[in-house]
């Protein structure tokens, strides 16, 4: 396990014996700091695979631990703008950060969860600036391509994930990490795991295909019309700001993803000879 | 509607025309809404300065063979609808690009 490193000297927090971590997952390195070297194990396990030793980050933040309040634990998540700011409000958590500076704070319990739920709203964020999304679906990298399965829960993506064969290897089972290039989209493997339990590989690999994750009686493969393919990839993505140019910007980005990755609807039983059809 | 009417698109929204559907996504409150042939036609045609029954009368009843009197009716109706989600701007008067500066800027 690599060595943790205290910045003690941090000149956001004078006198004060903090420790960090780099994040970094798409190639976007977040920088965590917090006090507690205990919550800071925490996370080097369960982001093992996308912890960077980069000392530049992209975003950084100051995690300040405080016990759970009970009255608000079922407040629903609220993503805003507010003054310039960004303000992001669950039961469970309080973060904020200034986007000229991308420097902000999270104030949590002592549980991965919570800022596991920041870091996915802040990587919504910054993807949807740059045509790019996250999306609820499972991916895998074979022959050197990427291969994505979307769906709601129980459509099949940890099933899909669970049948690969050994020369796939898996990105997620559960929110594939999108970005546009210049010659088209890349998938990137997220820590960010359902079912499963299991991070996936931190590499990535350009996307020949997206599938439209369906059970049926047979294993079939059929081409789906872009609007319909939209529509699809739309109810898919994660995105939760109440930010009207972001929400236009991520259609944008969906639309721009249909004209360019081929969409199939992907029937299947669940039964490995699946992925005889995806190479 | 008695008068003339005009009709813009929203600055509020997001549009794209894929295969022989358009897709708008509303910035607000991220709605989704496909339109139809006619409410497509209708949508390009929203300029802000060619009235309805101008769009109605070159563009709907030519392509839709349909009788003037009943399409304009239509039309009205379908572009209430529109403007009641935020889609589409209704006026009286031409709606000229200010306008529609403006709201971009709010």
């Amino acid at each position: 396990m690599r060595e943790l490193t205290a910045s003690i000297d941090s000149p956001a927090t004078p006198g004060h014996n903090r420790h960090e971590l780099v994040i970094e997952i798409g190639k976007i390195p977040v920088r965590v700091r917090t006090a507690n070297l205990a919550f800071l194990q925490m996370l080097e396990n369960r982001y093992a695979g996308f912890v960077g030793a980069g000392r530049s980050a992209a975003y950084e933040f100051e995690v300040d631990l405080e016990p759970l309040d009970e009255a608000r634990v079922e407040d629903d998540l609220s993503v805003l703008r507010r003054s310039g700011r960004w303000s992001l409000e669950r039961g469970d958590f309080r973060a904020e950060w200034d986007p000229a500076s991308n420097r902000g704070s999270i104030r949590q319990s002592a549980n991965p969860y919570s800022i596991d739920s920041v870091l996915r709203i802040v990587h919504t964020l910054e993807l949807a600036r740059e045509g790019s999304f996250l999306v609820h679906a499972a991916s895998a990298v074979r022959n050197g391509r990427a291969f994505l399965f979307a769906g709601v829960s129980g459509a099949g993506k940890t099933t899909i994930s669970r049948l690969a064969p050994k020369d796939a290897v898996l990105l997620t089972d559960e929110v594939s990490y999108v970005r546009r290039h210049e010659d088209g989209y890349c998938a990137f493997g997220t820590p960010f795991a359902g079912e499963l339990a299991k991070s996936g590989e931190n590499i990535n690999a350009p996307i020949a295909a997206l599938y439209l994750l369906a059970k049926g009686p047979e294993n079939r493969i059929e081409p789906v019309g872009p609007a319909e393919a939209s529509r699809a990839l739309l109810e898919s993505i994660l995105f939760f700001a109440r930010d009207p140019e972001l929400v236009k910007s991520v259609f944008q980005a969906a639309c721009e993803f249909i004209c360019r990755v081929p969409v199939y609807r992907l029937t299947f039983v669940p039964d490995a000879g699946v992925w005889e059809m995806i190479a | 509607m008695t008068k003339k009417c005009y009709v813009a698109r929203s600055s509020e929204i997001a549009a794209r025309k894929l295969g022989r559907e358009m897709m708008i996504m509303s910035g607000r409150d991220s709605t989704l809404y496909t339109l139809n042939d006619v409410a497509t036609v209708i949508w390009e045609a929203a300029d802000g300065s060619t009235s309805l029954d101008e769009i109605v009368e070159s563009k709907i009843c030519p392509q839709f063979e349909v009788q003037p009197c009943m399409a304009l009716q239509d039309a009205e109706t379908l572009v209430e609808g529109l403007a009641s989600h935020g889609i589409l701007l209704i006026s009286n008067e031409p709606i000229l690009p200010p306008v529609l500066l403006r709201q971009e800027a709010r």
